[in-house]
């Protein structure tokens, strides 16, 4: 965890006060409506179709135990006992009064918490890999890098009214599990030939209505040159980025219409001029910042434990589980743990106060205090000792936490669509109930294996549509909702953005459509082991889109 | 009339407009101009005022009007829009390349409350506040925070600066480790 000194306190701090201050002044009539709502949404706050949103920092998506039960806190004080993860790591709360967000916020900055630049055209949270710290193919942990730039670009004097919204996501693994390429910016950290550390560096990646993946602009950029590296692209965006059309607004056309190459001339041009001064890091900086974060102390002897083979031995429901929803960790002795919260029939991402409550005394007892929230939209218990999974997996399944579809079908990510946003199209969330219901049996389940369906009730792509293995974007068509369904999206190394498969579908047959595209594949599949991406690529459309529209039960 | 605060300070304007077209701007005897103007009249305005400033607008290439603009006292940025911040770049360029040291005003939509802090940040040292904005609340801004992440123009305490001073030395390491042997 990283821990805030007095300056981050006091920042955080003053933001409330300052919050505090606007609110009054908007309550007051001195502040127009439409500059409210460009402050508000500085500080998370949207007014949604029913009620307002308030959404929720969660730096690469870390918490602390004790910031589970604030969220605990405000679901049950200021909500209706119920908070929804985002696709961004961050979390939403749905109903809280424009009166009382900045007693929220007050609440939230006594564990270290805040709702700075969580919406609005500025910076926003920097996300990461769920699994950094703690996984095996990790070169350094992230984290460390995430905080350096969370706090430079966290009030940026020069970058908080940029053209549009402005993403950043860090990896530091062989398999890409923070989605980099989908982000304005991607950041890879790399070593180069010489042993050096650095960071390759993408930008130009973006979902919504015009999905692109992001631009490699240099290979290697070195460790203490971040900042102004950053720096002298955010200000070539601020300066360049088109303000006339929020749809050509994000750093994407900029990079498009200006061409990859030519872009990144311009960024080396800029960086040229500042990458000696101030911006520069020191050796001490990075150092600083990772004294900031929570050393654990593992405990050598947790390998020698043998129950844990015993029980998987012998209680096949628990053996099920881990299957899906552990991982190996870097310390053998450890295990990686997946909560799920996309229980059959739930709503996917929602989790109600007291399941927050038991996360964080699981995280308090069982795995260093933190806990970690994954962009789909899941809870990591990071560092479970392997004689305590069997406990922790009894206690999440007492608390519908324990559904073991972690990269299955029904572990799909999606946004609140229609029954919430005020920009969706289409519902989102009862059409991944009708898929779940269809694909109820967990045998067919691990017989299908691993599959990303993601679905947006909108262009805007919350959901990360472009990039499922099976996409599902809502549209409305004369007052109706229908589905256009993509095939083919990946957000890992192999990043790829999914293909049309033709015209929409209605709400009343996308579940069976999704049905008959799992249909298809288990066809065509050589065997077990050829995934649904690897087939799809292999066979390509035509068998999927001959079987969607085939028949009159799915008219076109 | 609107209210100008200049240095964190509310203060009477003593630059006029010079509309289009005129070569008067009454009494005053100090004007501020557009670029295009002053590029294409500098000595006449020269010979007519006491101080000429150029307003420049957003989209304005720095680097291609610099050398006509450098010896200015003023340098207006135009903020047309709320939400339009292409001219803070414009600022701190003006402050931190080129080392401009007279005069950057702001003028237009965003010069309220909530901008005057970033904008002081950025370099700007001069505000024509907007018509429903009240100096006294305008000037509270620039006591919202006590200390800041980024190095800019102004002279907020710089977190990253104050935590390397609080960095034991190596020589204090050292004694540190002496002492713990």
């Amino acid at each position: 965890m990283y821990k805030y000194d007095s300056y981050d306190q006091k920042l955080v701090d003053e933001r409330v006060a300052q919050y505090r201050d606007q609110t009054q002044r908007f309550l007051a009539g001195e502040i127009p409506d439409d500059e409210f709502r460009a402050l508000r949404l500085r500080n998370g706050l949207y007014i949604q179709r029913f009620a307002p949103m308030l959404r929720i920092s969660i730096p690469y998506g870390l918490l602390a135990s004790r910031q589970l039960r604030m969220l605990g806190h405000i679901a049950r004080t200021y909500d209706k006992g119920f908070g929804h993860f985002t696709t961004r790591q961050n979390m939403q709360f749905h109903w809280p009064k424009l009166e009382q967000v900045p007693d929220i916020l007050a609440e939230l900055a006594t564990v270290q918490m805040h709702s700075i630049q969580t919406s609005g055209n500025c910076i926003r949270n920097v996300t990461s890999d769920h699994l950094a710290g703690v996984a095996h193919d990790e070169l350094v942990d992230p984290r460390p890098y995430c905080e350096i730039a969370r706090q430079w670009a966290t009030f940026h004097p020069e970058f908080n009214w940029l053209p549009r919204k402005f993403k950043l996501a860090f990896s530091a693994t062989t398999g890409d599990r923070a989605a980099t390429r989908t982000h304005d910016i991607g950041i890879h950290i790399v070593r180069n030939e010489r042993g050096e550390l650095g960071y390759t560096m993408y930008v130009g990646g973006g979902l919504g209505r015009m999905p692109m993946l992001g631009h490699k602009i240099r290979d290697f950029l070195p460790e203490l040159d971040l900042l102004s590296y950053l720096e002298a692209i955010l200000r070539i965006y601020n300066r360049l980025g088109r303000r006339d059309n929020i749809h050509r607004a994000r750093i994407k056309v900029l990079v498009k219409e200006t061409g990859p190459e030519k872009f990144a001339e311009m960024v080396e041009a800029e960086w040229e001029q500042i990458r000696h001064g101030e911006l520069r890091l020191q050796q001490t900086d990075i150092d600083i910042i990772k004294s900031h974060f929570d050393q654990h102390a593992y405990d050598r002897n947790a390998v020698n434990d043998r129950s844990y083979e015993a029980c998987l031995a012998t209680d096949p429901a628990f053996s099920a589980f881990v299957k899906r929803n552990v991982r190996l960790h870097r310390e053998d002795g450890y295990r990686i743990v997946f909560a799920s919260l996309k229980p059959v029939g739930g709503v996917t991402g929602d989790i109600s106060a007291e399941q927050l409550d038991v996360m964080a005394d699981l995280a308090d007892r069982y795995s260093f205090d933190e806990a970690r929230v994954t962009h789909d939209q899941n809870i990591v218990l990071g560092d479970v000792r392997k004689e305590d999974v069997y406990t922790v997996w009894k206690t999440l399944a007492e608390h519908g936490l324990a559904t073991p579809n972690i990269g299955l079908l029904t572990d799909l990510i999606c946004c609140p669509g229609l029954d919430y946003c005020s920009l969706a199209n289409a519902g989102s969330i009862g059409v991944s109930q009708d898929i779940a219901d269809r694909f109820e049996s967990l045998d067919y389940l691990y017989d299908i294996g691993e599959i990303k369906i993601k679905m947006s009730g909108c262009m805007n792509g919350c959901g990360h549509h472009s990039v499922g293995h099976i996409g599902i974007l809502g549209v409305d068509k004369h007052g109706e909702e229908w589905y256009q369904v993509t095939l083919g999206g990946s957000a890992e190394n192999d990043a790829s953005l999914g293909d049309r498969t033709g015209p929409a579908i209605s709400r009343a047959d996308i579940a069976a459509a999704i049905e008959r595209i799992i249909g298809v594949y288990m066809d065509e599949r050589r065997s077990e082991d050829e995934t649904f991406l690897e087939c799809y690529r292999r066979v390509g459309m035509p068998p999927f889109k001959a079987r969607i529209y085939a028949a009159e039960e799915v008219p076109a | 009339m609107s209210v100008l605060i200049r240095n964190a300070r509310a203060e009477a304007d003593d630059y006029g407009e010079l509309p289009d077209g005129a070569n008067e701007a009454g009494p005053t005897r100090r004007v501020i101009v557009p670029l295009e103007r002053w590029q294409a009249e500098r000595e006449s305005l020269l010979s007519r005022f006491d101080a000429v400033g150029v307003r420049l607008l957003n989209t304005t290439d720095l680097p291609t009007v610099w050398e006509h603009i450098a010896d200015r006292p003023l340098i207006e940025l135009d903020f047309p829009t709320f939400g339009d911040g292409r001219a803070y770049s414009q600022a701190r360029l003006l402050r931190e390349r080129y080392g401009f040291t007279g005069e950057i005003r702001a003028r237009g939509k965003a010069v309220v409350r909530d901008h005057m802090l970033s904008m002081t940040r950025a370099g700007i040292n001069s505000f024509v506040l907007r018509d429903d904005q009240i100096a006294e609340v305008c000037l509270a801004a620039l006591n919202d925070f006590d200390l800041a992440y980024q190095h800019a123009v102004d002279a907020l305490p710089i977190v990253a600066k104050m935590r390397r001073r609080a960095q034991p030395t190596s020589a204090e390491k050292q004694v540190d480790a002496a002492a713990r042997e």
